[in-house]
């Protein structure tokens, strides 16, 4: 298969919504029996071009052959009978379904037109083996699995199309470390069977152990290919960006401040998810969580705002027991804590509703009178986050569902500092949200801090936690598994311990090689 | 977990409608003067079937994450049809019977056109094609009246070899020849997964628009067996508003019984018929507790209350808040 | 200010609400044509002041379809309300004093069933409030023997429904108050706020810290409060208050607010498109009846026309 013409090309495409290009021009050429990676910040088309690919939008202009044949998807089912499946990164599981009946479902075995369900659950069987998924059950409800299943489900009921390209839209992004590792065996197994594979990702790391060609996006137009490996992540950050790759963490303070905890923690157990935890912030500290995915971090974050029920231990404000019952009583004046929610989409926002109204949604006890908002205070405090903040938004009056996704996060960060909080949670700010933006978070963070508020910030990016914090936090399985001081924080130290490994016993040079 | 605990996981809703019904219905022989006989069952299958008719109907559209509100409504307009033509020779009376499920069916089909390709939300969609429904029985019976072909009726509201309802009969063969073949048909699986989450079916390339049309449309069907069963009770077609509403309530009642999720994607309508008939018995329990019928919407509408309620009590194992917030 | 009101307020005019102005403009043109005094201001008056009652009960439905939630329960708290106020009335000079707001207060008090259902419970509102809906009848049934109740309406409330003020209809005033009222609550107050936000989503609105439970019932609550005061409204109408009286309501109830343009599916709608869905619905039933149309015809029409100005502007958008 090397050698040959492109499997798949597009030429030309364009596509707006709404008077918003989110494509414009883009072209792309993919062989078969590659890994074709797809590179470029959040708003640079990446997801456009895939919706466009299987069949979920329809572009506005331009052409698409697939084995030298010009092609058209109407739908979704067409894209999937020309041979093209997606993982994408909205999972596209059935909730109320069993795995097998999502991990067929597109093309179901029948028997007198009815489903064969000894003959899906076998098929399904074996799309799960080959998916590295042996141990999920294939009755089992997809909405009982955890989130790294769920993905797992999801590659499985791709290959069980039997595709000719494969696309993973973020496919990783959920999955622990052993699964990744499953994963990459079975994508590269695939390309060895001649498929063509667009892998898109964020994680630079994964890109450089599978990708054979590399294209990077900006603006929604492709602006280089090139074969992988024959540029340093600095360029391709600056082909990604479009403008200098520079150190984006701040300077991090050199002493800690010797104040009391503003924020303190202990034994704090909940529902065989969290056990035993006991740890303190002290003002104009960022307290990093680190460990892998699903480790009970976010039960954490949740716990401390006050949104879950039969929590044992104790949570102390100023070396006061505090009891938070609500988001309404963590976000109290003597508490004074907010949270930077998981999902943007459907917890930070209301997506349909104007920028203004979403900025003041958290702060509006303080800005009415017995009730009635104080237009003249609304406006003031609006605009003074628009500018701390930077917001990039033509109008205040238009949806916030309009912004971009890191404006959107801006958003969600500034309807909470609205109410100049003491205590800031960030459950994984920078998901998802391109460079440009991250650092601008980076920079917020250590602002905050500078002025006084205590941070714990929650990154599945170790690089990230490296960056930003003082000290770390390393969970797993629900417990403290490590905490990480100052210099002790390294990629090697976040990923041993998250692992559960203990550099003392198992990995011995771990200290020297610091 | 086993794969047995899986199926039982899997059919809990329906299994816990079956209990309720066994022991509404135990309670209601053992109190009744008459007790465990042929007679007393014919009377309680009939009464139940009707309503396991719109359950079953109901069910079909709410494993689609909608909701039918005027399926009482086609059981009156089918009723009031059938009080035409359900008459004359053998002949006549087949071709009429199927003319009459046929405009069940047409009627279904409109919910159903509606809601999928005209993309109005299911409730107002159903309340307005209610009324248009009640219109129509109102216009083809502006008083009760009409006669049905009484050897038809009496056969099947009759007892089979002097022991089996008839009407249980066609409610099973209902279930075997429309529900099953239906819930187990990649229509129907589309119409699930539609329920269940309708951008990820979407996403999967299924047949959602012709499953959900599908399911409304036979809920359109089987609302019509309702109606001619109704019709061969009452001997008469009535275009009674209060009646049409009653049995949408009761139905959506049943479906709940039944263990079937007004969020959609999951359930069955065999849950839903044990539902059914275990909301017939309450009623029913009031006739042998001897309690004046001025109480019985009361005690039905309290029964309702307490059935939806029931569901809140896994809010209390709910753990994290946030659950409360779909 | 005032300058700056205007531009504004086209610019911010939803379609949907213009469409339902238009739809209004276009019966009245219609109603002329069939009949002349179809314009003549003493018949627009009436059909202001039968506007009103419906005025009063789609406030309380526009609340809770805001929500994202809806109420099933109107037609029996209408009824409870009108029987329940006309009952107490009979209980000398306290019982007519006490009329009004009694009826309202066992409104109230159905609502709040129904918001403890949907808030702490998370019933389907729909499923909660037609359960609610079967329990009220059922008491009305049991009160009442099954027939129509001999109590008669106090002279308030013949008053506020049938009393004019300089010419205006008392009901049709009542109506601009309350409307005024729910203009400022839903623009400028938090309540009104997180209404808004709870419609688009509950669990964004929840972790930024608003008591949604608590708003959820409260919605619910005055929802009930304001269907039994169109009960009561309806009974001094009528001077006493009959069986099944609302079941007249809940479609109307139901179709004006979503014809407004307000989104059945919460968060999304303005009180001046419901406005224009109760007298675009209002002025419809009066034509069918000036017509003499049977009412088979009538529910035909008028649920052919819900469902043809509905599939015009209230559709969902495609998924694609």
């Amino acid at each position: 298969m090397e050698g040959a013409g492109p499997l798949f090309q597009m030429e030309g495409i364009s596509k707006s919504y709404g008077g918003v290009r989110a494509l414009q021009d883009a072209s792309l050429s993919i062989r078969a029996g590659t890994i074709h990676a797809i590179l470029g910040e959040n708003g640079a088309g990446k997801s456009t071009l895939i919706k466009v690919m299987a069949g979920v939008v329809s572009p506005d202009q331009g052409q698409m052959m697939l084995g030298g044949n010009p092609v058209q998807f109407a739908s979704p089912a067409a894209a999937m009978e020309a041979g093209i499946a997606c993982v994408v990164q909205e999972l596209s599981l059935i909730p109320e379904l069993s795995v097998a009946d999502n991990v067929v479902i597109s093309n179901p075995p029948q028997r007198f037109g009815l489903i064969d369900r000894t003959a899906q659950r076998r098929i399904a069987e074996q799309s799960l083996l080959r998916a590295g998924a042996g141990d999920v059950h294939p009755m089992a409800l997809v909405k009982d699995l955890p989130l790294s299943r769920r993905q797992m489900v999801e590659i499985a009921k791709a290959l069980t199309r039997k595709p000719r390209i494969l696309i993973l839209d973020e496919a990783t992004s959920a999955l622990t470390a052993s699964d990744v590792s499953k994963v990459f065996e079975v994508l590269k197994r695939l390309r060895s069977e001649g498929l063509a594979l667009l892998y898109i990702s964020h994680r630079m790391n994964e890109i450089a152990e599978l990708a054979d060609e590399c294209t990077v996006f900006r603006n929604g137009r492709n602006v280089a290919s090139f074969p992988a490996g024959t540029k340093s992540d600095g360029e391709v950050v600056q082909l990604m960006i479009g403008r200098e790759y520079q150190n984006v963490y701040p300077e991090k303070p050199t002493a800690q401040a010797d104040a009391k905890p503003l924020l303190e923690v202990q034994n704090l157990s909940w529902a065989n998810r969290l056990h035993d935890i006991s740890f303190g912030v002290k003002p104009g500290e960022i307290l990093g969580l680190g460990g892998l995915d699903g480790q009970g971090q976010r039960e954490l974050l949740l716990a401390l705002f006050g949104v879950l029920r039969g929590l044992e231990g104790e949570v102390k404000i100023e070396g006061k027991a505090t009891k938070l019952d609500s988001p309404a009583s963590a976000r109290k004046k003597n508490v004074g804590m907010a949270l930077i929610p998981e999902d943007r989409k459907t917890e930070g926002l209301m997506l349909p509703m104007s920028v203004r109204d979403n900025l003041s949604f958290a702060s509006l006890d303080m800005l009415t009178v017995r009730g009635i908002v104080d237009k003249t205070k609304e406006a003031q405090s609006i605009d003074e986050m628009v500018k701390l903040l930077a917001i990039k938004t033509g109008a205040l009056d238009s949806p916030v569902s309009s912004l971009s996704g890191g404006n959107q996060q801006k958003v969600v960060i500034a309807k909470w500092l609205m109410r100049h909080p003491r205590i800031i949670l960030l459950n994984d700010p920078t998901r998802g949200i391109d460079v440009g933006t991250k650092q601008e978070i980076y920079l917020l963070m250590r602002r905050l801090a500078d002025q006084g508020a205590a941070i714990v910030f929650y990154s599945t990016d170790y690089a990230e936690l490296i960056g930003c914090c003082d000290r770390v936090l390393v969970m797993y399985n629900g417990a403290v598994e490590t905490e990480l001081l100052g210099d002790e924080i390294t990629e090697h130290a976040l990923i041993s311990s998250a692992l559960h490994i203990r550099p003392k016993e198992n990995q011995p040079r771990e200290r020297v090689s610091r | 977990m086993k794969d047995w605990q899986y199926r039982l996981a899997e059919h809990r809703g329906t299994l816990i409608a079956l209990a309720i019904f066994i022991v509404m219905f135990a309670i209601y022989t053992a109190n009744h003067p008459a007790g465990f006989t042929a007679n007393v069952v014919q009377t309680a299958a009939n009464k139940g079937a009707l309503l396991a008719f719109v359950a079953i109907a109901q069910t079909l559209v709410v494993i689609t994450a909608g909701i039918d509100l005027s399926v009482g409504m086609i059981l009156l307009l089918t009723n009031c049809l059938a009080s035409w033509v359900v008459v004359g020779s053998p002949m006549e009376t087949a071709f009429g019977a199927v003319l009459v499920l046929l405009a069940g069916a047409a009627c279904g089909a409109l919910n159903g056109a509606i809601v999928i390709y005209g993309r109005l939300q299911p409730i107002v969609a159903t309340i307005a094609t209610g009324a248009v429904f009640y219109g129509v029985a109102l216009l083809l019976r502006p008083f009760p009246g009409g006669s049905v072909n009484e050897d038809l009726a009496d056969a099947l509201t009759g007892k089979i070899f002097g022991v089996v309802p008839a009407s249980l009969i066609v409610l099973l063969a209902v279930i075997l020849l429309v529900w099953i073949p239906f819930s187990h048909s990649v229509y129907g699986r589309a119409a699930y997964a539609a329920g269940s989450s309708e951008p990820a079916a979407y996403i999967s390339g299924m047949p959602i628009r012709r499953g959900k049309f599908l399911a409304y449309t036979l809920a359109g069907l089987v609302a019509a067996i309702g109606g001619l069963f109704l019709t061969f009770f009452s001997y008469t077609g009535e275009a009674a508003y209060a009646s049409g509403n009653a049995y949408t309530l009761f139905s959506i009642a049943a479906v709940v019984l039944g263990g079937v999720s007004l969020f959609g994607g999951k359930g069955s309508a065999v849950g839903a018929v044990f539902g059914a008939l275990a909301f017939r018995t309450i009623g029913d329990l009031l006739f042998v507790f001897d309690l004046d019928p001025l109480w019985q919407p009361l005690f039905q509408g309290l029964i309702l209350l307490a059935a939806v309620s029931l569901g809140a009590f896994a809010l209390f194992r709910v753990k994290n808040r946030l659950e409360w917030f779909l | 200010m005032t300058a700056n009101a205007l531009p504004q307020f086209i610019r911010k005019a939803d379609p949907a609400v213009l469409t339902a102005f238009g739809c209004i403009i276009l019966l009245l043109v219609i109603g002329g044509i069939y009949s002349r005094s179809f314009l003549s201001p003493e018949y627009l008056l009436q059909q202001l002041k039968v506007a009103s009652f419906l005025g009063v009960i789609a406030t309380g439905m526009m609340l809770v379809v805001l929500l994202g939630q809806i109420d099933l329960s109107v037609p029996w708290t209408v009824t409870a309300g009108a029987m329940m106020a006309c009952a107490v009335a009979a209980y000398g000079p306290v019982g007519v004093a006490l009329a009004i707001p009694f009826g309202i207060f066992c409104g109230a008090l159905i609502g709040a069933i129904n918001g403890i259902g949907v808030a702490y419970l998370r019933i389907p509102s729909m499923i909660v409030t037609l359960a609610t809906n079967a329990v009220a009848q059922g008491i009305m049934v049991i009160y009442t023997g099954g027939f129509s109740p001999q109590d008669s309406a106090t002279d308030a409330m013949r008053y506020l429904a049938t009393g004019t003020i300089l010419g205006i209809p008392n009901a049709a005033i009542i109506w601009l108050i309350l409307g005024v009222a729910t203009v400022f609550v839903l623009g400028r107050t938090s309540f009104g706020r997180s209404v808004y936000g709870i419609g688009n989503r509950e669990r964004a609105a929840y972790l930024s810290g608003i008591n949604t439970r608590r708003i959820v019932m409260i919605a619910f609550a005055a929802s009930g409060a304001l269907s039994a005061f169109g009960g009561v409204l309806l009974a001094g109408y009528a001077s006493k208050a009959a069986q099944s009286m609302g079941d007249a309501y809940l479609l109307p109830a139901i179709a004006a607010v979503v014809l407004g343009g307000t989104s059945i599916l919460g968060g999304r709608g303005s009180y001046m498109g419901t406005v224009a869905g109760v007298i675009l619905i209002t002025l419809l039933q009066s034509i069918l009846s000036v017509m003499q149309m049977p009412e088979a015809g009538r529910q035909i029409t008028y649920g052919l026309l819900i469902i043809l100005m509905l599939l015009l502007y209230g559709r969902s958008p495609a998924i694609r």
